[in-house]
């Protein structure tokens, strides 16, 4: 099927199959940022932007982002670079596998929450795992970036 | 030092968070052949015919390969140093099939919706034979899981396949039996560790092409580029020379890919076909079809006398190595070697028993190897004792824990034939403040919050080793270029840890320059010197020594180089980082310039420093892990309030990166001891193969984490340090475990930790 989309504030025509999920769509199309790390959206690596809000572009089927507007990691490289700056800096970047998905989320949580506490961090971002880090450096990265003491 | 103990940023790290497209993956170009595998249904059985007609007519369909299609030479996917102790026990496809998930038909289509289409179309006929699930009653179970001949051994490792024994092991140290004898208190105590899963989030993956030359070219996310190749080569039986693999970045390993276990699949359609081809595991792939950590089942017997002297320690294990003996000899001693000597002051010390083949999924490497299910067995017990002495269990520790300078016969041998001495430990100190930081004083053993809540602490400690003595090595290669900065070439991986960036710390800081003069190139058989790979707590140690022999050659032959150009002795040469000075002549050139005119027409010269480095013994790294936790006593329930990690990994190369490694492993080994839970079917198929079932620890799992450090100075190790990767991973289970009982008087023996065996245990105890 053919469907129309904005991606990244760029309009396109794609191709996907009928039963195809946006993460491998998207992936066809060369937004290799976006990971899969299950089968069963219980990870959130492949979390991209629909309509602004984070989704799990593994669990929405392309055909279903006709005329919506899709932002990548790679359509806001500036402002998740300025986070992945606090990342590193505390060495919780470490594969890296997860930062995309999870970058996006901490960027929609920014844009979707004032003043968060410790607690609505913690909350906002369970559904994005990481097995490397333990959780512990990127608490403190969003903290820092959020300006949360 | 300036740059080495610095908290350095990762020199990858701004890359791989934004997305850029270095993982295997985003290295295809798109038209590989899609791998597929058709897998088992069952356990055990044999294969007695296989109909391709109707799948092979599938549009697209490039080939389907089966056990009558690949080499008859049986090898092991562990990646070890050759040779290698895991018994040649495989085929890339065999006749048999030994677990629900072992790999019947190997399917490669133009994609995937292809090669699954035709995989659906297989028909195949099985004799179905019956599995050896439970790992208990698989010695001398009437079915064989290798009942065929050819399976050979490097070594001898204790192997009895006709009773399903891989492996056996025994470490003896003094007279158990007598020393248990003279025990005033003896307490005993069997203990079950479960086969946790890796659940890196990179999946396992390869995609393999011929390269102009002809030669086949692997690209894996692995931890072990050597020993792929040298496994890859032996499986396809093609020379070595022909197999080039390449490294990427890798999205966590956790010793998973130190398994080399998929790279055969699609590297046998590359040799088939011509064409280029790739596999991606799904999830569910990845838990039930390629390795865990060895299920284990540990009985410790402690002896000491009334004042709290350990005298004997005995541990009697049984491993569970599945299908396959994928790391199986070496796990199991490991757990005993890097336990054993905790206790120094024990007489007499044993550790001995089988790795035993059944029909589950393989086991293999995962971070701690071993040492983790030894630990969680043997500091229980230590717990148990202390119960029984009604002694503080830290007391009993401090009393006879091993402690620097001390001397133990199962850290391994000097060539004169006496007991290693430990040459660095700050365990004592790692105790002291772990105590300070818990807040042991005043919370042990316990508080009751409520009539219903109970909180308590536990206390667990650990050692580890850094890298292989005697077997592995590392090499370290560097180049300096045209403008004066350098290439550092390794063959190490970093999967994430940062490893290519405490090297470039450590080469740059012989080298008395800065980071971004030191460019890292990592890994390519080609390319990169030997290094057997990053695991076994090898990288920060062995390569790290390598880096600096490197750089330390590098600054000789700089210095050699400078000499001529001035036509003086080298003695006469000064080296700061940047400008190399004649001293007595007041001419001084820099390196970068000296740089341009050695690879000119007048140097003819490129300056490369190598350097190998191989232990002559492991270093341990200790921690000192305390759990507070709170326990529901009407459910059972187990909150982690707070878990405190004090750690001596010897200097720390780059604090911020020693700390995320604490924090990770101990996150790690807080979802081992609460929530990793492994469950089969009876007729045995893995039941928890997705994040839906098998729960690793997600943000609100594990309570505050905290870590401190009581470094000690390793003389032996690179600028003082030691390992830290894996010994991490070690405390959570048997912390979390005393904490338990000193809440509810419950002893869990059999990890995970769940409230459901929590609250039978306070019900039982009513």
């Amino acid at each position: 099927m053919q469907i129309k989309v904005t991606i990244n504030e760029k309009m396109m025509e794609l191709e996907a199959p009928y039963d195809e999920f946006l993460m491998d769509t998207l992936r066809r199309y060369g937004f290799l940022s976006v990971k899969k790390g299950c089968n069963t959206g219980s990870c959130g690596l492949c979390t991209v932007w629909l309509d602004g809000k984070p989704v799990l572009s593994c669990s929405v089927l392309s055909v279903r982002v006709n005329g919506r507007n899709i932002t990548t990691i790679e359509g806001v490289q500036k402002e998740a670079r300025e986070f992945a700056d606090f990342l590193v800096k505390e060495g919780a970047d470490q594969c890296g596998f997860c930062s995309p998905g999870f970058i996006m989320t901490v960027l929609a949580m920014k844009r979707e929450l004032s003043n968060p506490t410790e607690e609505d961090i913690i909350h906002y971002l369970t559904g994005n795992l990481c097995r490397c880090t333990g959780y512990q450096g990127q608490l403190r990265a969003i903290k820092k970036y959020l300006g949360v003491v | 030092m300036r740059i080495v103990n610095q908290p350095i940023s990762k020199i990858d790290g701004m890359d791989i968070t934004t997305g850029k497209p270095v993982y295997t993956d985003d290295l295809a170009h798109g038209h590989e052949l899609a791998v597929k595998i058709l897998r088992s249904p069952y356990a055990f059985a044999r294969i007695k015919a296989i109909n391709l007609e109707k799948a092979s007519r599938i549009p697209g369909v490039e080939c389907i390969l089966t056990y009558q299609d690949v080499p008859k030479t049986r090898f092991t996917m562990a990646g070890q140093s050759y040779p290698e102790p895991s018994p040649y026990d495989r085929l890339i496809l065999d006749e048999y099939v030994r677990y629900v998930g072992d790999e019947v038909a190997i399917i490669a289509a133009v994609d995937e919706k292809a090669a699954e289409k035709a995989m659906k179309l297989i028909k195949v006929e099985y004799e179905i034979l019956e599995p050896v699930l439970d790992f208990e009653k698989a010695i001398g179970h009437p079915s064989v899981v290798h009942p065929e001949g050819d399976v050979t051994v490097n070594m001898d490792i204790g192997m009895d396949k006709t009773k399903n024994i891989a492996s056996s092991c025994k470490i003896e140290v003094g007279d158990v039996e007598a020393e248990l004898k003279n025990s005033d208190v003896v307490v005993e105590g069997t203990y079950y560790t479960q086969a946790q899963a890796h659940a890196m989030m990179e999946t396992y993956r390869a995609l393999t092409y011929f390269d102009h030359n002809g030669r086949l070219t692997i690209v894996s996310s692995t931890q072990i580029p050597f020993h792929v190749r040298r496994i890859v080569a032996r499986a396809l039986q093609i020379p070595m020379g022909r197999v080039r693999v390449i490294k990427p970045r890798i999205g966590g390993g956790f010793g998973g890919k130190q398994t080399a276990s998929v790279e055969v699949f699609p590297a046998l359609v590359t040799l088939k076909t011509g064409k280029p081809a790739k596999i991606i595991y799904d999830r569910r792939e990845t838990f039930a079809c390629t390795t865990s950590r060895h299920a284990m089942r540990i009985t410790v017997r402690l002896g000491a006398d009334k004042e709290g002297n350990i005298k004997a320690i005995d541990m009697q294990a049984l491993s569970d190595t599945g299908a396959y003996g994928e790391h199986a000899p070496t796990v199991f001693a490991v757990a005993g070697y890097k336990t054993l000597p905790l206790y120094g002051k024990a007489r007499a010390v044993r550790y001995m028993g089988h790795a035993v083949y059944t029909n589950k999924m393989p086991a293999g490497a995962l971070r701690g190897y071993g040492v983790t299910q030894g630990t969680f067995a043997l500091e229980s017990a230590i717990n148990e004792l202390a119960a029984k002495l009604q002694m503080d269990p830290a007391e009993l520790r401090e009393k006879n824990i091993i402690r620097e300078g001390d001397a133990h016969p199962v850290l391994g041998e000097t060539p004169e034939g006496k007991p290693v001495v430990l040459a660095s430990s700050a365990l004592d100190r790692c105790i002291k403040r772990g105590k300070e930081l818990i807040g042991w004083g005043e919370k042990y053993p316990r508080k009751v919050v409520s009539d219903t809540k109970v909180r308590a602490v536990g206390m667990a400690i650990t050692m580890q080793g850094s890298g292989i003595a005697g077997i592995d090595t590392a090499s370290a290669v560097i180049k300096l270029n045209d403008d004066g900065f350098y290439t550092l070439l390794l063959g190490s991986t970093d999967m994430g840890t940062g490893s290519d960036t405490t090297m470039a710390q450590i080469a740059a800081e012989v080298l008395e320059t800065t980071m971004d003069k030191i460019i890292v190139h990592a890994a390519d058989t080609d390319i990169s010197p030997y290094d057997t790979g990053s695991y076994a707590s090898s990288t920060a140690y062995v390569t790290g020594n390598a880096v600096i022999k490197a750089a330390e050659d590098m600054k000789k032959k700089i210095i050699e180089a400078g000499a001529k150009l001035f036509g003086v002795d080298s003695e006469e040469i000064e080296f700061d980082g940047e400008f190399v000075r004649a001293i007595n002549k007041h001419q001084s050139l820099s390196l970068d310039e000296m740089a341009r005119r050695l690879i000119s027409g007048e140097g003819k010269l490129q300056l490369v420093g190598t350097g190998t480095f191989g232990g002559d013994t492991s270093p341990p790294p200790f921690i000192a892990g305390f759990a507070e936790v709170e326990v529901d006593t009407e459910t059972g329930k187990i909150d982690v309030i707070e878990y405190v990690a004090v750690v001596d990994c010897g200097t720390m190369i780059n604090p911020n990166l020693v700390r995320i490694q604490v924090e990770g492993g101990l996150v790690q080994g807080i979802g081992m001891a609460m929530y990793e839970d492994v469950k089969y079917s009876e007729r045995g198929k893995m039941q928890t193969d997705t994040f839906m079932q098998y729960k690793i620890p997600c943000r609100k799992d594990i309570g505050k984490i905290t870590v401190d450090f009581e470094p000690s100075y390793e003389p032996t190790g690179p600028f003082g340090a030691k390992s830290v990767g894996e010994v991490v991973i070690n405390t959570p289970s048997p912390a979390i475990a005393h904490a338990v009982y000193n809440a509810v008087g419950v002893n869990i023996r059999n990890l995970p930790i769940t409230p459901e065996k929590v609250i039978m245990g306070i019900m039982e105890k009513k």
